[in-house]
């Protein structure tokens, strides 16, 4: 990188496009003792908004922790164009890096802390690359004072900040949401928006679905420690909309109910036992539609429906298994 | 000041922390002018005060609430990442926080000992003092430094040294003071200004050398603990 480009970056205004950096993982494991954190995980994320999509306990901060140098793999590489990042400070010229922890130093005011970032990364202009990474963030109205004072959201904006203060080309968040107002949420959701159309590589993890589908066009899935799946978000979104649902329905008539259910197309499957119905069904909301229609039509009441498997982590499985 | 010094700096003062760091000076000199304005005899309040409190619990006490400070305390609250997440060759993080450490422990530890060694014998028998003390602050503060990269329990570890080892040990066997950093300043303090208040049994050239030898390789660990600090994850 030459020495204008740094300046042209770290400057006022919207940053260049320039060529973007490429962050590989390998046959990526880590375990601790005899628990498998991450177990044989391989992607290579480019330019664009990526969302590490998982629940809670699947590895995503572990591996998040692999790709900032703050672990060791066990195996594997992860490397960020082709330079190993484990005990190489270097990489942090490229990378910035969100944790979820929300840490700092909150002694410091806003500005302070982030200008004492952009010396600490030796940027030709420490001053006004804070200023350019404030306004990112919109904290210029609170800039001066001490952290301490600050709101949740406010804090993780100043971490942000922090981050994006040397236009890193790879930036790392670990739940960025997480605290957030729907308005904070927005606007950091239009940040990451803004800097992976611009070139830079971002990879956020979370949780929620919906985070995940409003921010980023591709998912990794991590379940269990291992990449349950991984690409274009809408269709593993259908995926998940058009798997099998299973319900548990207790009714005054089962067997009148499952004979009813078993001419219907959304019905892939009915089973009758003496605590009531088991349904499988293919369509999501037509089987729902059409369930009070039969009972109606049938003159059997529906005591109880029950979704059997609509936790996140079922949800999650089930695509380790498409 | 480089950035990292004045990160160190701030948040060791601006944590309640640093409080504690104002009583035990502040005994010692007040423990010292008032066996001088008795008239107690040096020879006998020389010795317990400026060996048995400065030398013994001042000067450790404080550079382990400062040593284990400067890196400690940014480790447990996860603030170390700020500052790890930068292109920083890691030695360029150590030694800023050692240098802090040493400096703001040998201020609070030599003043009042120069006070007290001044009321209790002679200016030179003080400036012995204060040379002597800075360089255990330098000692004592690479060794609480590396303590708080290598366990999670630095201050309870550098108590135990400084309580059994330097305090226990060091008086009832005398083959343990060649690893005692407190044997090896009484030792330079003495061979600086020699009086009779201050007594070892350590040799000065294995004081001065275990002393570079302290500070160095402890300082030599601590980057290279640096170098593959892991945060924990979520399973661990």
């Amino acid at each position: 990188m030459s020495v204008t480009d740094q300046v042209d970056t770290t400057g006022a205004g919207a940053p260049p496009a320039r060529a973007t950096s490429v962050l590989s993982l390998a046959g990526v494991s880590k375990w601790y003792g005899n628990v498998v954190a991450v177990n044989d995980v391989t992607m290579d994320l480019g330019a664009g908004v990526t969302g590490l999509l998982g629940p809670n306990g699947a590895g995503k901060t572990t591996l998040l922790h692999m790709m900032a140098g703050f672990l060791a793999p066990s195996r594997g590489t992860v490397t960020l164009d082709g330079t190993r990042i484990w005990r190489n400070p270097q990489v942090y010229r490229r990378l910035g890096l969100v944790t979820e922890r929300e840490a700092v130093h909150s002694f410091l005011s806003a500005y302070e802390f982030v200008l004492a970032s952009a010396k600490l990364h030796g940027l030709p202009d420490p001053a006004a690359a804070a200023r350019r990474a404030i306004g990112l963030v919109e904290l210029e109205g609170a800039q001066d004072r001490r952290i301490g004072t600050y709101s949740k959201g406010m804090r993780q904006r100043t971490r942000v900040a922090a981050a994006l203060v040397h236009d890193p080309q790879v930036l790392l968040l670990d739940e960025p949401f997480n605290g957030m107002d729907p308005r904070q949420r927005l606007h950091m959701m239009e940040l990451l928006h803004r800097l992976g159309d611009a070139g830079r590589t971002i990879l956020f993890s979370s949780h929620i679905l919906e985070e995940v589908e409003q921010v980023s066009g591709t998912v990794q899935v991590m379940v269990a420690g291992r990449l349950a799946a991984s690409g274009d978000f809408r269709t593993i979104r259908r995926l998940m909309t058009n798997r099998p649902h299973v319900f548990a329905i207790r009714s005054t008539d089962d067997r009148a109910l499952a004979v009813a259910l078993m001419a219907e197309p959304s019905v892939t499957g009915v089973e009758l036992d003496r605590t009531g119905l088991t349904v499988r069904a293919g369509d999501y909301g037509a089987f729902t539609r059409v369930l009070p229609k039969i009972a109606l039509a049938r003159g059997v009441r529906v005591r109880a429906l029950l979704p059997e498997d609509e936790s996140l982590e079922s949800v999650f499985s089930y695509l380790v298994e498409a | 000041m480089s950035t990292v010094s004045w990160i160190t700096a701030r948040g060791l003062f601006g944590r309640r922390r640093f409080l504690l760091l104002i009583p035990l000076p502040l005994l010692l000199v007040v423990l010292a002018v008032v066996s001088r304005v008795l008239k107690v005899d040096p020879g006998q309040w020389g010795p317990p005060i400026l060996v048995g409190l400065g030398l013994a619990v001042v000067l450790p006490v404080v550079a382990l609430i400062v040593g284990t400070g400067v890196l400690g305390a940014e480790i447990d609250d996860g603030t170390v990442v700020h500052i790890l997440t930068k292109p920083l060759p890691r030695w360029q993080i150590v030694l800023p926080k050692l240098a802090v450490a040493t400096g703001v422990t040998a201020v609070t530890v030599a003043v009042p000992l120069y006070v007290a060694a001044v009321l209790a014998h002679s200016v030179r028998l003080g400036l012995g003092l204060v040379v002597a003390a800075a360089l255990g602050a330098l000692a004592y503060s690479a060794l609480f430094l590396a303590l708080s990269l290598v366990t999670r329990r630095p201050v309870l570890l550098g108590l135990v040294y400084v309580l059994i080892w330097e305090g226990l040990l060091g008086n009832l066997v005398t083959g343990t003071r060649v690893l005692s950093i407190q044997q090896w300043v009484i030792a330079l303090a003495d061979r600086l200004a020699p009086t009779d208040l201050l007594s070892t049994t350590v040799s000065v050239p294995v004081a001065a050398v275990m002393t570079a030898l302290v500070s160095v390789g402890f300082t030599v660990l601590a980057v290279d603990r640096l170098r593959s600090f892991s945060v924990a994850g979520e399973t661990s």
